[in-house]
Order: structure tokens, then C-alpha cells, then sequence
């Protein structure tokens, strides 16, 4: 059985291939517009990813305003309400969560901590952020065809996606909406060959795949995941605009409209596109969790002073999480319609995918244990991450079980469990993951007593949003209402709640700004960080320059000899042993 | 930020979720149906991972606080502990085992239909809803969208005989008989629909081009509201109705009030006499199976 821990040999196998000559940009242009360099492409996707995110954020103000006061705002029509929650959705799941993890922290964090100076296929790589562009503006653009954005619903079921009487169908909304799909998916491709075969071919000498951080293992399997996934959205666009462009039957059956037949369709599963939609669907549920799972585990490491306990198990759960990731997708169908005795298939793999899950919480929770825990912001969000996570694995597990998913399928009870475990936990990751490596990407500190307010108010105050959301969902509050009316087992105090929740969620979107202040602020005013602030032992933090130059590392690759998690070693001076200090150079403690 | 305070703010928010699951107004509605047996293993569920949720925040509370840094420590260094993991590992797997099983016997329940239960169609487009009965001869006639028209707005097959005295709603109204099984036979004419009452704890989706199914037994009288429960369209949210559950003897006035499949194609050619009453009687086995289109 291999023990994973501090160095055993000292001797370190040669480079299995000679260095690759690095592309160097030369004018203004191919540095930072049409750069080849996976950091300068980091903060391009960021940028993109976080500028439509907010747009997203501002869509969900509209539908908290029309569902805590729907009789105040009567500029949002029953159209409009259709596409703010279709496109806050989308936006939200693929266009920020996806494009931030993979497209941001992938491209900065995979070549720095695998030890390469770049990623193996640069300008694919460059390319791959300008098809992203392109597909969010051809998504932008939606707003301003006739008729406006698709109104229906992120998962875009058909019949009625492409039918008159949902928003977007009939004047190229929905259109616009499958083509920036495809688009983002021609992207991801060329994004994920690098990130993958960048893991796979050129870490560093010494750097063995298990002496990996487990950022780089979650971002590395949740690009897997897309590599096999996204076909499957892929060909559900395609012929979902085929049925729409050229009335094909693929997904239509027999359509009765204005109490006529029409004459077009005839003979189509729509149950084809939920199959494919959700082959594709839940690995990227996993495709935004895993990587902030691995990102998680190396937060707390580091802030506790402690290695991550149970690395190898770690490492081996992400594995079987994506893995098991790919045969569970029926269990957003249970009550679709579908063959019922698949329900037993589903909820089992979907309750057995709970274990590895629940496997990693434990074993977060038990790197905190013995540690020696600084409280800064990037534990705090960890921490805040843990309990939000757990808190939406569970209202997972209610759903999982088949039949306890039939009263609760399309009630505000999943709107609470997919924003607890997918919105606010991640998030949380994303944010603190920004307090982690900003230091390193800016050389400044992010200002602490801002940063505070920031995370006090969005931790308690999301929680605060969606814990009541899950009992509106027991009460049987529809999801996708625009408005709920008169009914007669709905109480009165269920409007005051949702009043209650839309100026919390206003208050959590303001503390939104104070962040984006202080990014902006500490450009300029923060605090000079130094190389490795936090005394981590990754290699991205023991780079010569900081921010990182071109190519990285200076003139010399680091050679690795240890694991990523050496801290608190017995016998070393210092609490931590970075990645590349060979055993003969580490200072030992005075006795 | 020092360590009590957010030791004590995490012990909070544990504690304050327990709390508002106990205190909260907001619950299940009152079930009006046999599926008890689904709120019973949402309890079940909600103890098991309770005590996860519970157990796993107070210990981040105390260990935040008891592991607060000093300068004078060092974290203890363990890699791994083999052992606790492969206990933490079962201990999982029984509390999974011990939702799952329950939900999978219910699941069983849901999905079989019970010999002898009564059948009635739904029919939704957008945006209300229609009902058909089988009749006097037990039977539906069968059914294809591709039927449809002004004249025949169910698609019944006119040439089918066991329509004939199917019995057409095309009100938003629903009566059903207290205490009868009755398995709902679900149909849609454009897009997605699901036909859920929150009292009855039971629901499918409705798809156009084939016939689904849930079953269910009203055990308590009153008035439901009936909302669509999948998306389809602008009209989603108003796309709604009632169930009335009543008496036997009520619900057979009211059905014979309502006009058959060969009384509504006789509007349009009109013929001498009228069709015998019908009656909602439990289908015998196996003959309520024939004369379903899928």
C-alpha cells in the first residue's frame, strides 16, 4: 500500500520529454487581446463569465420582485417572467458556473500547479475563449430578435420550446439560444483537450498525477465529464432546431394547436430530448461541483495548517462521483412519463452516489480536526461552502428516492435544493477561491474588513433565501408560476414569506457590489501580498515573479518531491513544505 | 474574525434550522389520498439526514473553536486513517440503505396499479383541462390526437364501439367518488402538462403522443385545486381546475348529468333517441386495459 506522504526517494525520474519551445507574444495585441497565455485567457473568461453573470443576477431581482409582490410590478407581463427565469438558468448553470470553473480556474490554476509553463495546446486554447465570446453574445443577442429571448425554461423542453405560445419560438429566440449552445459546446471542446491532455502530458518532473492537488483532480475529471456529456446537448440542439427550421418530427408528436391538427408534426418522442438533455444534464451538475470540490479541499488545507485528510480517498471519490455521475440522469425524469420501472434503476444509483459525496464531507470535516484553523476569508467561505453543500446533498437525497420525488417534482422544493447545492455552494467556493488567489494574480491583498461584510451578508443572508423556499415546495407552491392567484390550500403567510425572502435576496445582490468594489479597490490600494502569503506548499505559489511572468517559473521548471500536503510535517521548522523543496533542504525545527 | 463568535453563529445556524423545520408554518398540506406512505418516508428521510446535517455543523462548531490557531502548534499530521474511512463508509451506506429501501417499496406501490381500480382520463392542453369516463360498457374507446377537431375536440375513435358511451367533460371540473381507486389515464393534445392536486401526493406528466398513468384512492371529501405542474407556456400558471370527491350516490348525479361521446357527435348529425344513462362502475379485470391508444 503506497503511503502518500513526505518524500521517500531523492532521487526524481528525468523529463520524459525535452521542453517545448513557449510561443512569445510580441505587440500589445497578442499579449493581452489575442493572448496564446492560459492566465491572460483566465481572466478574459472571468471577466466574460462574471459580466453575464451579473446580468443573470439582475434577471433573478426581476423574478424575486414579481413573486414577492406580484401585484406591484406590472411592467413584467407573464412573457417576460417565462424569459427571466429561462435565461437567469441558463446563464447562471453554463455560462457562468461552467465557463468560470473550467474556462477561469482551470486555465489559471492546471499549467501553474502541474508545473508546465503553459497549457500543451495554446492557441486552440486562445481560440477556445473567443468561441465562448461569441456564443455569450450570440445569446445576448436573443434580447434583441423579435419576440425576444426563449422563454422556455433553462431545460428547454420540447414540444413547447419551439411552439407558439412560449416566448421566443416563433421569432428566433430559441434559435439564437440552440446556436450559442452549440457554439459554447465547440468552445468547451477545445478548452477541454487542453485542459485534460495539459494534466495528463505535462506536469512536471516529480510531479506524479497523485502528488496533485485535488483542484487540478477536480477540474481535470469534471472536464472528462464535459468532454463525454456536452455531445449529447449537442445533438438535442441540433435537432431541435431542425424541428424548429424545418419542421422535422424528431421531438414533436402529433401537435393539436387552435383545436387543429397541425399538418407538420407527427410520430416524435419528446421524452428523446428530456433522455438526451439530462444524459447531458446531471454530469454538469457534477461539471460545476467537482471542480469546486477539489478547489474546497485545498482551501481548508491550507487555512488549517493541516494536509487534507484522506487524500487518496479523495482522489478516488471524485473519480466515482463523475463516473457514477453518467447513469443517474433518469431521476430528473421520474415522473416524466417514462417507463416507471425505471425509477427503481435511477434511485439507486442515485443514492449510491451519495456515499462518495458524503465521503468527501467527512473528510473536510476532518481536516478541520487537529488542525490549527486561521479564520481568514477563504476558510470562512469553506466553511460556509461545507454547510450550504451538505444542506443541499440532503434535500438531494429527498428527491433521489423516487417516489418521495412525486409530490415534491416541480414545486419550489427542487428551486431550493438545485440553488442551495448549485448556486450557494459553489459560489461560496468561487468567492472564497477569489480571496484565496487574487494575492497571486495581483500581488495585493484583497481588503479584510470589506471582504467581512461581504461574506457575513451573503452567507447568512442566501441561506436565509432558500432554507424557507424548500417548505414553500412542501406546501406544494408550483415552480415556474408566474403568478399563483386564488387557491384554496395556500396560506396568506406563504405571500408574506416570499415578500420576506425578495428583500433579503435584494440585500445579499447589493453585497455583491461592496465585492466587486473591493476587487476594483485592491487593484490599486491593497495590501502588498508578497509571493505566498498563505504559506502554501502548491507550486503555483512558489513562482519567481508574482503575478506570474510568461512561461511561469523563470528559467528553471520546479522538480516536485513531495505531495501537495505537507503541512504541520513533524520535525520541520515551518508548518508547511512547499512542493518543490527537496528532503535535504527543508530547515529542521530547533529541538 | 475571532473563533466564538462564528463557532457560535455556526452552532446558530444549526440549531436555527432545527428550529424553523419545527416551528415554520409552512408544511404539507392535509392528504386527501392513500399515499400516506410517501410523507411517511420523508419523515424517516428527514431524521436520517437531520442528524447528519445537525451532527456535522455543531462538530465544525467545536472543532473551529477548540482548533483556532496558535503560533505555538502544529496540526497533527495524518494522512489518512484507513480504518475510520472504511466505518464512515458503512455507516453511510446504511443510512442511504435505510431511505432507499422504504422509497423503493412505495415507489413499488405507485407504479401498480391495483386489480379492479376505476379508470378516467385526463386530457390538458393549453390551458385547461378535459375528462372522459369510460361509460356504461366499463371501456374507453380508444383515442388518437390525430382525430381531433371542432366535432370530436377528445379524438375518441368513432368507429371504436367502446366510445360510443364514453362519457366527455369539457369543464375544468372533476368529480370523483370517495374511497374508489381510480387510476388517472393521462393525456395531452400539444405539449407537457402534469396534473398534480397537492392533497393527493400523486402526479405525472402528461405527454402528448402517448398515454401515461398514475393511481391513486381519495379517502376524504372536498373541493382540490388542480394545477398543471409542467411548463407549457405563457398559461402555465393559469392553467387550472378543481376535483370535487363526494359520496357515490352524488358522484353518479353528476355523471349522469354529463353528455356522451355519441350525444356530442349526435349534435352534429342529430339522430333519434337518447343514449342510456352512464354509469361509473369498477372495470372488471384486465377489460379496462383494451381501448387505450398508446
Amino acid at each position: 500500500m503506497t503511503y502518500v506522504g513526505p518524500a521517500e526517494f531523492d532521487r526524481v525520474p528525468p523529463a520524459e520529454i525535452p521542453e517545448v519551445d513557449l510561443y512569445h507574444a510580441k505587440s500589445w495585441v497578442t499579449k493581452y487581446v489575442f493572448s496564446q497565455d492560459a492566465k491572460v485567457i483566465a481572466i478574459q473568461y472571468a471577466f466574460t463569465a462574471i459580466a453575464i453573470g451579473l446580468v443573470a443576477l439582475v434577471l433573478s431581482w426581476l423574478m424575486r420582485l414579481q413573486l414577492g409582490f406580484p401585484d406591484s410590478f406590472s411592467f413584467i407581463e407573464p412573457g417576460d417572467y417565462y424569459q427571466f427565469i429561462t435565461m437567469h438558468g441558463m446563464i447562471m448553470v453554463i455560462y457562468l458556473l461552467t465557463a468560470l470553473f473550467l474556462g477561469g480556474f482551470g486555465n489559471y490554476l492546471i499549467p501553474l500547479m502541474c508545473g508546465a509553463r503553459d497549457m500543451v495546446f495554446p492557441y486552440v486554447n486562445m481560440l477556445s475563449y473567443w468561441v465562448y465570446l461569441l456564443a455569450v453574445l450570440v445569446l445576448v443577442a436573443s434580447w434583441f430578435v423579435p419576440g425576444g429571448p426563449t422563454g422556455a425554461g433553462w431545460t428547454l423542453y420540447p414540444p413547447q420550446a419551439i411552439l407558439s405560445g412560449t416566448p421566443g419560438a416563433d421569432g428566433g429566440g430559441i434559435i439564437l439560444m440552440l446556436v450559442s449552445l452549440a457554439l459554447f459546446i465547440i468552445g468547451f471542446t477545445m478548452g477541454g483537450l487542453n485542459y485534460v491532455v495539459t494534466v495528463l502530458q505535462a506536469r512536471t518532473r516529480g510531479m506524479t498525477l497523485m502528488r496533485l492537488p485535488l483542484t487540478v483532480w477536480g477540474i481535470f475529471v469534471a472536464t472528462i465529464l464535459a468532454l463525454l456529456a456536452f455531445p449529447a446537448l449537442f445533438v438535442g440542439a441540433v435537432m431541435m432546431t431542425l424541428d424548429r427550421i424545418l419542421e422535422t418530427s424528431f421531438f414533436m408528436p402529433v401537435i393539436v394547436q387552435l383545436g387543429a391538427v397541425r399538418e407538420n408534426y407527427a410520430g416524435g418522442s419528446p421524452l428523446l430530448f428530456q433522455h438526451l438533455f439530462w444524459f447531458f444534464g446531471h454530469p454538469e451538475v457534477y461539471i460545476v461541483a467537482l471542480p469546486g470540490f477539489g478547489i474546497v479541499s485545498d482551501l481548508i488545507s491550507v487555512h488549517a495548517r493541516r494536509n487534507i485528510f484522506g487524500y487518496r480517498m479523495m482522489v478516488w471519490a471524485i473519480v466515482a462521483i463523475g463516473g457514477l455521475s453518467f447513469v443517474v440522469w433518469a431521476h430528473h425524469m421520474y415522473v416524466s412519463g417514462m417507463n416507471p420501472w425505471f425509477g427503481f434503476f435511477f434511485a439507486t444509483t442515485t443514492l449510491i452516489i451519495a456515499v462518495p459525496t458524503a465521503l468527501k464531507v467527512y473528510n473536510w470535516v476532518l481536516t478541520l480536526w487537529k488542525g490549527n484553523i486561521r479564520l481568514t476569508l477563504p476558510m470562512l467561505f469553506a466553511i460556509a461552502f461545507i454547510i450550504t453543500f451538505v444542506n443541499g446533498g440532503i434535500t438531494g437525497l429527498f428527491l433521489g428516492n423516487a417516489v418521495v420525488d412525486v409530490p415534491l417534482s416541480d414545486t419550489m422544493f427542487v428551486v431550493a435544493h438545485f440553488h442551495m447545492v448549485m448556486g450557494v455552494a459553489p459560489i461560496l467556493v468561487i468567492l472564497g477561491a477569489i480571496y484565496h488567489w487574487y494575492p497571486k494574480m495581483t500581488g495585493r491583498m484583497l481588503n479584510v474588513p470589506l471582504g467581512q461584510f461581504h461574506f457575513w451578508v451573503t452567507f447568512i443572508g442566501a441561506y436565509a433565501i432558500f432554507l424557507p423556499i424548500h417548505y414553500l415546495g412542501f406546501l406544494g407552491v408550483p415552480r415556474r408560476y408566474f403568478e399563483m392567484g386564488e387557491t384554496t390550500f395556500i396560506p396568506e403567510s406563504a405571500h408574506t414569506l416570499n415578500e420576506f425572502i425578495t428583500i433579503i435576496a435584494l440585500i445579499v445582490g447589493f453585497a455583491q457590489l461592496v465585492f466587486i468594489y473591493n476587487i476594483i479597490r485592491s487593484c490599486f490600494k491593497g495590501e502588498p501580498a508578497g509571493s505566498n502569503p498563505w504559506g502554501a506548499t502548491t507550486l503555483e505559489w512558489q513562482t519567481p515573479e508574482t503575478p506570474p511572468g510568461h512561461g511561469n517559473f523563470g528559467k528553471e521548471l520546479p522538480v516536485v518531491y513531495r505531495w501537495a500536503y505537507d503541512y504541520g510535517v513533524p520535525g520541520a521548522a515551518d508548518d508547511f513544505i512547499p512542493q518543490n523543496v527537496p528532503p535535504d533542504k527543508v530547515a529542521k525545527a530547533k529541538s | 474574525m475571532s473563533h466564538i463568535p462564528v463557532a457560535v453563529i455556526l452552532i446558530l445556524v444549526a440549531v436555527g434550522t432545527v428550529l424553523f423545520h419545527f416551528i415554520s408554518p409552512w408544511w404539507w398540506t392535509p392528504i386527501a389520498s392513500n399515499w400516506g406512505y410517501i410523507d411517511d418516508t420523508i419523515i424517516i428521510t428527514f431524521w436520517v439526514t437531520g442528524v447528519v446535517f445537525v451532527v456535522v455543523v455543531l462538530f465544525m462548531a467545536y472543532c473551529v473553536w477548540r482548533y483556532r490557531y496558535r503560533e505555538d502548534r502544529r496540526a497533527e499530521y495524518e494522512p489518512e486513517n484507513t480504518k475510520m474511512e472504511v466505518w464512515l463508509t458503512v455507516f453511510t451506506t446504511v443510512g442511504v440503505t435505510a431511505m432507499l429501501t422504504p422509497g423503493l417499496f412505495v415507489w413499488n406501490q405507485f407504479v401498480t396499479v391495483p386489480e379492479g381500480a376505476a379508470e378516467v382520463e385526463v386530457v390538458g392542453q393549453q390551458w385547461t383541462w378535459g375528462y372522459r369516463f369510460p361509460g356504461k360498457d366499463g371501456k374507453l374507446g380508444t383515442s388518437n390526437n390525430a382525430k381531433i377537431n371542432d366535432g370530436n375536440p377528445f379524438g375518441v375513435n368513432p368507429d371504436d364501439p367502446n366510445g360510443r358511451d364514453d362519457v366527455l367533460i369539457e369543464d375544468t371540473e372533476l368529480h370523483l367518488p370517495l374511497g374508489i381507486p381510480v387510476k388517472m389515464l393521462l393525456r395531452s393534445k400539444d405539449v407537457l402538462h402534469d396534473f398534480y392536486v397537492p392533497e393527493f401526493r400523486a402526479k405525472m406528466d402528461m405527454v402528448p403522443g402517448a398515454v401515461t398513468y398514475f393511481w391513486f384512492t381519495p379517502t376524504r371529501p372536498g373541493t382540490f385545486d388542480i394545477l398543471c405542474f409542467e411548463l407549457c407556456g405563457v398559461g402555465h400558471y393559469q392553467m387550472r381546475g378543481n376535483v370535487v370527491v363526494e359520496e357515490q350516490a352524488d358522484f353518479q348525479k353528476w355523471l349522469n348529468k354529463q353528455k356522451t361521446f355519441e350525444q356530442s357527435m349526435a349534435k352534429a348529425a342529430p339522430s333519434a333517441g337518447d343514449s342510456p344513462k352512464p354509469v361509473l362502475e369498477a372495470a372488471d379485470t384486465g377489460s379496462a386495459e383494451k381501448g387505450i391508444t398508446r
